[in-house]
């Protein structure tokens, strides 16, 4: 068609029907592309709580979760003697059931002097049990094993066992704890103490901060 | 007759004009495949599909009784399997059902990666299937989770001190995990929505894509040396393959998918009648720690490297061999996309796959007697053999006694019995002077505590006289020859004397 020559009505009826449809078209593209928009935005400030609510456990404060538990009386407690105590953590939910009750490993050394180890293995957090006669702590799943201080003697952990802070408070033993000991929340725990035996030869490897590859070294020392 | 099959024909026609899917679904299943892929190879995807329903089904029948409450968890599993009906079969069903699960999806690995299936166009269908094999081991092991006895309890702690070595993150992954400061009401929680509403939908969604891609891509040729994967002409030939040899996969191919199905389907149930349900073992009383918790048949085998990595090694090991093993596994069809598909022309596919099979084997057969733990009870349990003890002075005899009360019985085995945390020791003395032993029992080493603060002289003594009896079959103690020597020479006029002792 000529754009010269004059439309005829029904021409011009057809093309301002035309451009109204794509002037209707590109609205309603528009208008899409603003709900997208919009459908975002909702969705980001939706995501807001969900988030939260999935983070929450891991939001919470170290520091809220220990307390200071009582495990007793000293008397409970004979000079010498390493014994299993059992607490009721203090964050539980009603249906916790017994997973509530954690033991731990108490060994009082003489007067007011403790030390009170978690029951988790270093390496992997299975139970350690103690065996007063060669005055071992044995763990059953890969066979790592600590001395009654606690220290690493053998296998695969790569620290000694987990150590609650403890204090005494009119006659009663008290720690704090509230949380599963893993090696990330080792700092809820007392440090590494020094190792009473020289695991080694090397008379320097007097404290237990060996490196592993210095263990390494010790394990080919066992004779074929 | 007629009329009864006229009207059901109107049935299905009064669906089938609001669904529309009757068509489609037939058109698919009659779909035409190259007639050699009719084989008893290709019957393992379509058995791990099968299982699937029987582990929905039985897992939603069990849902109608267990209580995912820490506190009640397990006693309902002790109601299912005592008081419900039946309750000990849907279990026993459940848990088989888990473990020929994870056995067929590994056959199904090994034979489409044998077959060279994940070649082009089916890169993505493998890509997916990793995922779903990823998935299928968490159902797996938050499945073993949710039967919530000591096992459970303590794998759980496993995993948690796993997590907590992650870098930087561990401490906020733990918490996440558990869902609380301790494993506890939250965690059981958190695994049973994980085990019941995330992996499954998850894992359906990707079924069916996966099933999907099968269907509209056609299934893997049969390969055969020297007919070579081109992304240019692949997809022709396969068609011109289809179109020359093509066979309906409805009925003339599916029939061994059935049978087989079946067949596995027959084992599950016979396997949940002879043996029945998995545990639950004990309580999950933490307080109770006279045990020895073991993972699942298909965790076995990490359980056992666990124990024999070096420490310095274990962390880096943990978090990086996953991402190489998953990275590789995901990156393979991208990367040897196209080229030879039979197995005789792949040989370093043969020897991984044979490497990778005798490494999980090799792992897995250990994890389950495994070597490194101590016994616990050997010391109490396992008497010191007669044969050891005849003829014995009593200073020997009461070194058989410090013997058993120090424990070492529950790491070293004498007479095949006791632990095999440590050698056995029938034949120590022939192996380890006198002196030998007692430095190597009171300083320890190697993978041995020192036991110089839990031994005083006279038992140290006792066990070391008792040790110097095990000679074994040769019965010829070790000496020192150096220390002849020495002796030889100090006795020698041409030596200098010897200092003072000091």
């Amino acid at each position: 068609m000529n754009p010269s020559e004059p439309l005829s009505p029904a021409d011009q009826v057809a093309e301002s029907a035309a451009n109204a449809e794509s002037a209707g078209h590109s609205r309603r593209v528009f208008l899409f592309k603003l709900s997208l928009l919009l459908n975002g935005a909702v969705g980001a400030v939706l995501a807001v709580p969900i988030v939260g609510y999935l983070l929450g456990p891991a939001l919470r404060k170290n520091s809220a979760e220990n307390s200071w538990i009582d495990l007793g009386p000293l008397s409970n407690f004979p000079e010498g003697e390493t014994r299993l105590v059992n607490f009721r953590n203090p964050i539980t939910t009603a249906w916790d059931g017994q997973t509530g009750d954690i033991p731990c490993w108490v060994r009082r050394i003489a007067g007011n002097n403790f030390q009170v180890f978690a029951i988790n293995c270093a390496h992997l957090g299975c139970p350690v049990r103690w065996f007063a006669q060669s005055r071992l702590f044995l763990c059953p799943c890969h066979g790592g094993a600590y001395y009654e201080d606690g220290a690493r003697a053998s296998g695969p952990p790569e620290r000694g066992l987990f150590e609650y802070q403890h204090k005494i408070t009119s006659g009663n033993l008290m720690i704090s704890a509230g949380k599963m000991p893993t090696l990330a929340a080792a700092h809820n725990c007392a440090g590494p103490r020094l190792t009473q035996i020289q695991t080694n030869s090397a008379p320097a490897e007097t404290d237990q901060h060996k490196t592993p590859a210095q263990t390494q070294s010790g394990d080919r020392s066992w004779p074929a | 007759m007629a009329g009864m099959k006229q009207r059901a024909i109107g049935v299905y026609n009064w669906f089938e004009q609001r669904l529309g899917i009757g068509a489609p679904a037939i058109e698919a299943a009659e779909h035409h495949i190259p007639s050699r892929t009719s084989s008893w190879w290709y019957v393992f995807g379509s058995a791990a599909t099968v299982i699937l329903a029987l582990q929905v089904v039985t897992g939603i029948l069990l849902a109608l009784v267990y209580a995912p409450s820490a506190s009640h968890a397990w006693t309902s599993l002790e109601f299912l399997d005592h008081n419900v009906r039946l309750g000990w079969y849907l279990r026993a069903m459940h848990g088989w059902g888990s473990d020929f699960m994870v056995a067929i999806v590994l056959i199904h690995l090994v034979q489409v990666f044998m077959f060279g299936a994940y070649k082009f166009p089916r890169e993505l269908t493998w890509i997916i299937g990793v995922f779903l094999l990823l998935l299928t081991l968490g159902m797996a092991f938050t499945g073993q989770v949710l039967r919530f006895d000591q096992d459970a309890y303590w794998g759980l702690g496993i995993g948690a001190s796993i997590v907590s070595r992650v870098p930087w993150v561990g401490g906020a992954l733990v918490d996440l995990m558990l869902g609380g400061p301790i494993i506890a009401g939250p965690t059981l929680s958190r695994f049973f929505t994980l085990h019941v509403f995330v992996i499954p939908g998850i894992l359906l969604v990707l079924v069916s894509l996966h099933l999907l891609m099968v269907v509209r891509l056609g299934i893997n040729d049969w390969p055969m040396p020297g007919r070579l994967v081109n992304k240019k002409t692949y997809v022709e030939e396969y068609h011109s393959l289809t179109k020359k040899t093509g066979i309906p996969f409805v009925p003339d191919a599916a029939w061994k998918d059935a049978v087989f199905a079946a067949a596995i389907l027959l084992a599950i149930m016979a396997c949940a009648f002879w043996f029945g349900p998995f545990g639950p073992t004990g309580q999950p009383d933490p307080t109770i720690i006279e045990t020895a918790p073991k993972p699942d048949f298909a965790f076995l085998w990490i359980y056992a490297v666990l124990a024999y990595l070096p420490p310095s090694l274990e962390t880096p090991a943990l978090f990086i061999a996953p991402v190489v093993i998953i990275g590789a596994m995901l990156l393979l069809p991208l990367v040897s996309g196209e080229g030879e598909k039979h197995w005789s022309r792949r040989p370093v596919a043969v020897l991984m796959v044979a490497v990778i099979a005798v490494t999980l084997g090799a792992f897995t057969r250990l994890g389950m007697y495994t070597p490194w733990s101590p016994i616990m009870n050997a010391w109490t349990s396992d008497p010191v053999p007669q044969s050891d003890l005849k003829d014995r002075s009593p200073l020997e005899r009461q070194g058989a006694i410090v013997f058993q009360n120090k424990q070492c019985r529950n790491c070293h085995a004498i007479g095949g019995n006791g632990g095999m945390r440590g050698p056995a020791l029938d034949s120590i003395a022939s192996q380890m002077t006198e002196d030998q032993i007692i430095r190597q029992v009171l300083q320890g080493g190697g993978n041995m505590p020192a036991y110089g603060n839990a031994l005083n002289p006279a038992e140290t003594t006792a066990l070391v006289h008792f040790l110097l009896t095990l000679r074994g079959q040769n019965g010829i103690p070790a000496i020192d020859a150096a220390r002849t020597m020495v002796l030889t020479t100090e006795k020698s006029p041409t030596t200098p004397t010897a200092p003072p002792a000091p």
